[in-house]
């Protein structure tokens, strides 16, 4: 898949009674159209959201429907479209901004770093910034350095901000409604390889779309998906897998692929997160892999592993192990070498599994 | 809260409401091209090269044009140049037109994973590329592929082979396709991040004024990133340290979906920008290969001589696709540059040699064929060394290079893992 292929639209979904069939593009729209409808103060903006409805076409129809006052498109300054957000939540109301890609955030830090993640606390409560900022992240469409990245760990260290990384259709919409009502900042990121299907790492496989994936069942209506809950996407005995977005599917695939019972935990919730799943799954377990997409060095996968050692550490049999990005920037053609995919999962699930 | 705001407004005054800018066309009906303000050619006065920032208010708000509908070059602004030049500079747009056409089907068939062209901007590059000296540096968008293929030291199998990711890509597959860097042609490394490189272009100058040197620089954006603070924060270091640069703004009236006028151009001009920031500047027919010219060469005059940087809008249309990514058809007209009334740079310069009896309609047909067919047979040459489709690519071990200028220890030990397979 290319860029060229990942901006064109997705397939329509079947609806059943009360629940329909989505795509992980589908199920960020029907949050989007749940809370416009539910909630006035809600406003969704960004660049090319508005008529055109996105690069990746989530906000596709909601400009028609909710009219260009509730949706509507941005100059191209990240750093003015989360600065007014903030303004517009000082306000009182709850904007939903999109930044096109993670890759682009860049010039709204000062804006996410400074103002968005302190305001609460520098008034002591007397402004608040119940700013939900969307990005698509992740590589695997061939998007060269400014179309791949995974900047996680660089809100996660920012106290104040929330953020948050949905792998699937029916988490998607329950955590982007959660993320709309809660009144903190929340960092949305949404892995763009994820969707249109659950993409395993085997990049030269066919495509596979939703459609057969049973959280590809989303409700029609409104509900939430918890933050600070994780979620065990696989039971397992022998190791657990600590990952979230892309990588769920792709150590789901090296699990299968190996034949080692891992135990999958998606933590959805990066920061704040859900330390009792973690903990219960690797006492459980005794033996842990880290698995994440974005740069070792400084990585999110760093944090994990100092929380286990904090808080399992008498109870692990085997080094941690970490699976991610090389600490390069992410390269155009060599895409796929640079990906951690199912084989290097694997390799690690077996070095965990050897002592 | 709510219930506060929604409060009536106070007897005898409306309601607020948000303005939200909206192109005149979309698809079904016709753009209102009037909100573009033109002024016939040879109208627009041409000031000294000294004049005052403060003086150019004028020209920022009307438009410097040369070539008449007829063919004809009028007024201050014809820079008089020769025929033989004229011919060069329809031969470098039309080897850019073929270019872009033939890279265009090379990504439907895989064998690049992405392409931008430039239709119907191909003056711009060309004419400025033709005003500049050897040793200036340009700091370009995507967009601005006609400065290279303008000049005769850049092979064309040499750009395929960065598109196509192969085992000859001069950035060693690391780039997306059309992000080229070659310093060796005045021709700064592309970023994916928009409107970085404008900033840069004025600390360049700026250098180059710091070293008492003589060359200048060229920094270039589009209309959609110039609402990006890097454009505003360039314009002032621009004017504060009268740094030797041009400053251009190509306002081809769309941002992938977005209407110029989300980017600020509503009842105002890019151009203006500049004035209000003390900067000369000029608002100019980007369709006008004479006009882009004779701009080009005014402010590469005022800037080498020590008077400062000059802000040019070039007016002009995005013909195409933004990129192979993008579908304009659900947002614009389908037939809109048709009704562009600056028209196609191509046909407007070879009607004026045309016209001054320097071309004909047969000799353009032979040099477009013969151009077309050199662009074919690059193309030929370039795929002999792979294509993105056929897995030629460069050396995935490669990746660790150039992190650093050497390879830390982390960097060796990963290297190692991926070549072990562990
Ligand atoms: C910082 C940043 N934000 C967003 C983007 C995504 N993006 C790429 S091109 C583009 C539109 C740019 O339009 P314009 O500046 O008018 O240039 P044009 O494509 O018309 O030449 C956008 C929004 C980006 N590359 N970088
Ligand atoms: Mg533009």
């Amino acid at each position: 898949m290319t860029m060229s292929e990942a901006l064109t639209g997705d397939a329509a979904a079947v609806p059943s009674a009360g629940t329909s069939t989505m795509t992980m593009i589908q199920a960020l729209r029907s949050a989007l159209d749940v809370m416009l409808a539910r909630d006035p103060d809600v406003v969704v903006f960004g660049e090319d959201v508005g008529y055109f409805g996105g690069v990746f076409r989530v906000t596709d129809g909601l400009q028609a429907k909710y009219g260009t006052s509730r949706v509507f498109d941005a100059p191209i300054n990240e750093g003015g479209i989360v600065g007014v957000a903030v303004g517009m939540g000082a306000y009182g109301l709850r904007p939903v901004a999109e930044i096109q890609f993670a890759d682009y955030f860049y010039p709204a830090s000062d804006q996410i770093v400074s103002e968005a993640a302190r305001l609460r606390y520098r008034s002591v409560g007397d402004f608040t910034a119940p700013v939900t900022l969307r990005m698509p992240c992740g590589g695997g469409i061939y998007g060269g350095q400014t179309h791949s990245q995974s900047p996680e760990a660089l809100f996660t260290h920012v106290c104040g901000l929330r953020t948050v990384m949905p792998c699937n259709p029916y988490d998607a919409k329950g955590l982007l409604i959660a993320s709309i009502e809660c009144n903190d900042p929340v960092i949305f990121l949404e892995p763009k390889r994820l969707y249109n299907g659950p993409f395993d790492g085997h990049h030269d496989r066919p495509v596979v779309p939703w459609s057969q994936h049973p959280l590809a069942a989303v409700p029609d209506g409104h509900y939430v998906v918890p933050l600070e809950s994780a979620r065990v996407f696989r039971e397992g005995r022998d190791v657990t897998i600590l990952t979230y977005g892309t990588m769920v599917f792709v150590s789901e695939a090296a699990a299968s692929e190996t034949g080692i019972d891992a135990e999958i935990i998606d933590l959805r919730s990066l920061w704040p997160l859900d330390l009792d799943a973690i903990v219960r799954s690797v006492k459980k377990t005794r033996r842990c892999v880290v698995v994440h997409e974005a740069t070792r060095t400084s990585g999110f996968g760093a944090e994990l592993t100092a929380l286990i050692q904090e808080h399992c550490f008498y109870h692990l049999e085997a080094p941690i192990e970490r699976v991610t990005g090389w600490d390069t920037p992410y390269p155009h053609a060599q895409e796929w070498d640079y990906f951690p995919g199912p084989a290097r999962v694997g390799r690690a699930l077996r070095r965990a599994m050897e002592d | 809260m709510t219930e506060q705001r929604r409060s009536a407004a106070p007897a005898g005054r409306e309601p607020l409401h948000l303005h939200v800018p909206e192109p005149s066309g979309r698809p079904g009906h016709h753009t209102d091209f009037s909100y573009l303000q033109t002024s016939p050619a040879g109208a627009v006065p041409r000031p000294p090269i000294d004049v005052s920032p403060a003086d150019t208010g004028d020209l920022a708000r009307a438009l410097v044009r040369v070539l008449a509908d007829d063919g004809r070059a009028l007024g201050p602004w014809n820079p008089q140049l020769e025929p033989g030049r004229l011919r060069q500079g329809l031969a470098a747009m039309l080897k850019t037109r073929a270019f872009d056409a033939r890279m265009l089907v090379a990504q439907r068939q895989k064998k690049t994973s992405f392409y931008m062209q430039s239709l119907g901007e191909e003056a711009i590059g060309t004419g400025q590329a033709f005003a500049l000296e050897p040793g200036d540096m340009c700091f370009p968008t995507y967009r601005q592929q006609s400065l290279l293929l303008a000049r005769d030291d850049i092979s064309m199998v040499e750009m395929m082979c960065q598109l196509f990711s192969n085992q000859r890509d001069p950035m060693k597959g690391r780039q997306l396709p059309v992000m080229y860097s070659y310093k060796r042609a005045g021709f700064f490394t592309i970023s994916g991040n928009l409107a970085t490189q404008f900033i840069q272009a004025v600390g360049w100058a700026m250098a180059s004024a710091i070293k008492r040197d003589t060359r200048i620089a060229s920094g270039w954006i589009g209309d959609g990133a110039t609402a990006e603070a890097d454009f505003h924060t360039a314009l002032t270091f621009a004017h504060v340290y009268r740094a030797p640069v041009i400053l251009n703004v190509v306002n081809n009236q769309w941002a992938i979906s977005t209407f110029q006028a989300i980017a600020g151009g509503e009842a105002t001009t890019f151009a203006g920008r500049g004035v209000g920031s003390g900067i000369a500047s000029l608002r100019v027919d980007g369709n006008d290969f004479l006009a882009v010219y004779a701009a080009s060469h005014w402010a590469a005059e005022r800037a080498r001589s020590n008077l400062g940087p000059t802000l040019i809008e070039w007016v002009t249309y995005r013909a195409g696709a933004h990129s192979t990514s993008d579908d304009p058809s659900k947002y614009r007209p389908k037939d809109d540059w048709a009704n562009f009334p600056l028209g196609d740079p191509i046909a407007r310069l070879e009607a004026h040699l045309i016209a001054i009896g320097e071309w004909s309609e047969a000799r353009h047909d032979a040099l477009r064929k013969e151009i077309e067919a050199q662009v074919a047979a690059a193309q030929k040459e370039a795929e002999t060394f792979g294509t993105l489709v056929d897995g030629h690519i460069p050396d995935p071990a490669s990746m660790f290079e150039d992190v650093y200028e050497t390879m830390p220890a982390h960097l060796v030990a990963q290297r190692a893992q991926l070549l072990s397979g562990r």
